[in-house]
Order: C-alpha cells, then structure tokens, then sequence
C-alpha cells in the first residue's frame, strides 16, 4: 500500500505550474483529462463530469487529491487549495 | 413462450431452484422480444422468494489509489496512468459518510480499501471508524479489504463487521485476461473463509470487461455455486488511463438481459445494482431493472465516481411501491 503514488506517466506539468487562471479568469486546464482547455471542445469531458468529480486542478494541472463521499467530493491542489460539489 | 423461460417458470419461480450455466445462457441469448418476458419472471420470482423489501446501501472509500494491483478496469491501480491520487479518509469524515448514508434510509454502509489486501494500518484505521460509527450511527457495517488471512477474518468478525464484500469480478476462464497480479482462486479463498466464518458473503462483479455471453454464464453459474448473501452487479464504466478505458459500456438490452438472468440463477440472493448502471441504462432502463430482478441499490456516490442523487432511487422505489428494507429486517 503506497500513499500519494504519482503516475509514471500522464500529461506533462506546465513549466509554470501554479500560475494563475487564464485571461478573464477562465480555466487553462480541463479538470477532466488534464489537457489544455483551449485544444480541444472537451465536449465528451463536460458530459462525463456529470458523474466524476473533476481530477484536475483547472488552473494549474496538478492532480488534486480527491475524496468522494456518499453524497459529495471534495478536491484539493496543493496550490489552489479545495473545491467541493 | 420461448422453453428456456416454461423451465424456467416451473424450476425457479415455483420450486426455487436456480438455472444452471446452459440455462443462464438461453436467457441470455433471447431475442429483444422475449426480454420484457425475461424480466417479467424474473421480477415474479424475486417478489416470491425475497419480497418486495429493496435493501438500500451507502458505500465509501476509506483508502483511496495507489493499489499494487493491476485489475484492468480499475482506475485506483497504481499501476495505470490514471489521475486518481491516494488518498486516506480520516474517522470523523467516515463517520459523517455513515450519517449521511443512514439519512437516506440506508441499512448497510460497506467501508471499501484499494488495496491486495488490509495491513495492520489499515485493520487499526478501520477498527476505530466501526466504532466510531456504532457509537454515533444505527447503520449495519459491511467491508471490502481485499484477500484476507485467518486471522483477519477473526478479526472482522470481532469488530462486528457483518458482511464482506469481495468480487469475483467475472468468471474464472475470463479471469486472467483481467487481473495478472493475484488468481480468481485466491479470491475465491477469501470467501471461503468469510463464508466459514458466519459474516454474510457479498461477491459480485463486472459485466463488460470483453468477456464472452459464455462467460457471462459461467459467472453466474459460479456465482450461483457460492451462494453469496448479496451479488453487487456493476456494468463497466471505462475509466481514463486503465487498459479498458476504451471499452464500449455494455448495451442496455444486454445489461437487462443479464440482470433477468442473473436472478433466475440465483432466486434468493440480495442483487444488488452497483456501479456503471447510470451509464448502461439510465433513468428508464435502471426502472426496468428493478422490475426485472433488481432488490437492492448503492445509492448516492461510488468510491471514485459519481452516482444519481439517493432522493432519485429513493422517489422511483416509492414510484413502484417497493418499500425501502428496515434496520430491524436485518438484525
Ligand atoms: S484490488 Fe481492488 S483496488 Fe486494487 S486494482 Fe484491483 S479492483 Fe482496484
Ligand atoms: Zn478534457
Ligand atoms: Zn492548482
């Protein structure tokens, strides 16, 4: 049993990892598979999240550490802090 | 009336005696204009030999990711490039997920671990969340470990622990296409001891992995040979970064199918739908489900996805006048 076991491989973390939110506020990152939000319509990502909580920190892509309970998630970035739906 | 489901009438619904595997795969094998016919009789024989009580269950995950095993569909193996991060859930959080569970009605609430089986951190942790829990909660506690040894099957049975979950995933020739870290035997060991030792067997498992409608037979047939307490019957839901993330789900007449079958293999078991059927079957197909099999629901959240809101399951039993099963049912 291994705590915090990151992936062996994955999406690469952006060099500026931490930065903020891109113009406007708007997410750079798909909280779904972790890809940049303006490469794609993440349209299948936006329906699957109807039943997942999101796995990616939306501002800075790293993977957040996520809880689900019966009747909710809780989602924390080491940076950005936690999100809960 | 096709004849599989004239033997099927005699033998299950009137004797209790379940299909054997050629049966389960007749059943399976109907044409779509014998499946409402299926899941009639299968709706007939759970009413007469389990009732119409739907026992309603709250599930969480007490050690999230970062399993060593390598089980394909699974996205908290370690060993897959999934995004799903370990994590631990502390006792006072358990305790609220037990409340939580127990408000809807619930009367089993089963603590989950992704791991090959529990170390003496994790036997601790869970030790202090069943008490925790009975302190605070009226909720039957049921657990899911993973392969246990002797002594902690003993302990389990100590702690008060009532029922353990363990799948069999699917059948035994399919096994090794799934799972290379650990064999369908040594699973099956672990319920044998659970069996043995009094706790109520739940072992079920996962339709769509690519196994065969055989094979899809021969687990039921299995199934049925263990006579498990409770069968969760989940439909895969393919997760990012596993080897089945690319998977088709199952189709929702194959799904039903199965369920109608499954029943008719097992007329006394708790079948109980677990993850995936949101995906697979949606609002009208999970209704038909439940009118064709089904006695039981997780309802609310699953250990890494999400379910429909409980208030949902709970309206639809209410809908088709299936009343929710009581705590004093169950002691
Ligand atoms: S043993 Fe359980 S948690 Fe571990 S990979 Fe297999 S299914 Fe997932
Ligand atoms: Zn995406
Ligand atoms: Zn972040």
């Amino acid at each position: 049993m291994t705590e915090l076991v990151e992936p062996a491989a994955g999406p690469p973390r952006p060099r500026d990892a931490g930065a903020p939110v891109g113009p406007g506020g708007a997410p750079c990152w798909c909280d779904r598979c972790g890809e940049s939000v303006a490469a794609g319509p993440h349209e299948a990502c936006a329906a699957a999240r109807a039943l997942e909580p999101p796995r990616w920190c939306a501002s800075c892509r790293r993977r957040m550490k996520v809880q689900v309970l019966p009747s909710g998630w809780s989602a924390v970035c080491v940076e950005h802090g936690e999100i809960r739906g | 009336m096709p004849e599989i489901l004239d033997q099927a009438r005699t033998q299950v619904l009137e004797n209790g005696v379940g299909l054997d595997e050629a049966g389960v795969l007749a059943v399976l094998n109907l044409p779509d204009e014998h499946v409402p016919a299926a899941l009639q009789l299968a709706h007939e024989v759970r009413m007469r030999w389990c009732g119409p009580e739907v026992e309603v269950e709250g599930i969480v995950s007490l050690k999230t990711g970062g399993c060593p095993e390598d089980c394909h569909f699974c996205s908290q193996s370690g060993l897959f490039t999934s995004p799903v991060r370990s994590v631990w859930l502390d006792i006072p959080a358990l305790v609220e997920a037990a409340k939580q569970t127990a408000a809807t009605g619930a009367t089993e609430f089963c603590i989950v671990a992704a791991v090959r089986g529990p170390d003496a951190r994790l036997m601790k942790q869970l030790r202090e969340g069943v008490d925790a829990i009975r302190a605070e909660v009226d909720i039957q506690v049921a657990a899911s470990l993973g392969m246990l040894t002797q002594e902690q099957v003993d302990e389990l049975v100590e702690m008060g622990v009532h029922r353990y979950n363990h799948n069999l995933e699917t059948c035994r020739s399919y096994f090794p296409n799934v799972v290379t870290t650990h064999s369908w035997e040594e699973r099956w060991e672990t319920l044998t001891m659970v069996r043995a030792s009094g706790m109520e067997v739940c072992c079920g498992g996962i339709l769509g992995l690519g196994e065969t409608v055989e094979q899809r037979a021969e687990f039921a047939a299995q199934l049925a040979a263990l006579d498990p307490h409770e069968v969760p019957l989940n439909f895969l839901n393919p997760r990012p970064g596993t080897p089945l993330a690319d998977r088709p789900v199952v189709e929702g007449r194959d799904a039903l199918r199965a369920i109608a079958a499954f029943r008719l293999a097992m007329p006394r078991t708790i079948l109980r739908y677990a993850g995936g059927r949101e995906l697979t079957l949606g609002d009208l197909g999970t209704r038909d489900g439940l009118l064709g099999g089904i006695n039981a629901v997780i309802v609310g959240n699953y250990l890494t996805t999400l379910g429909r809101p409980a208030t949902d399951d709970l309206k639809l039993l209410d809908d088709l006048k299936m009343p929710v099963k009581a705590l004093s049912a169950t002691l």
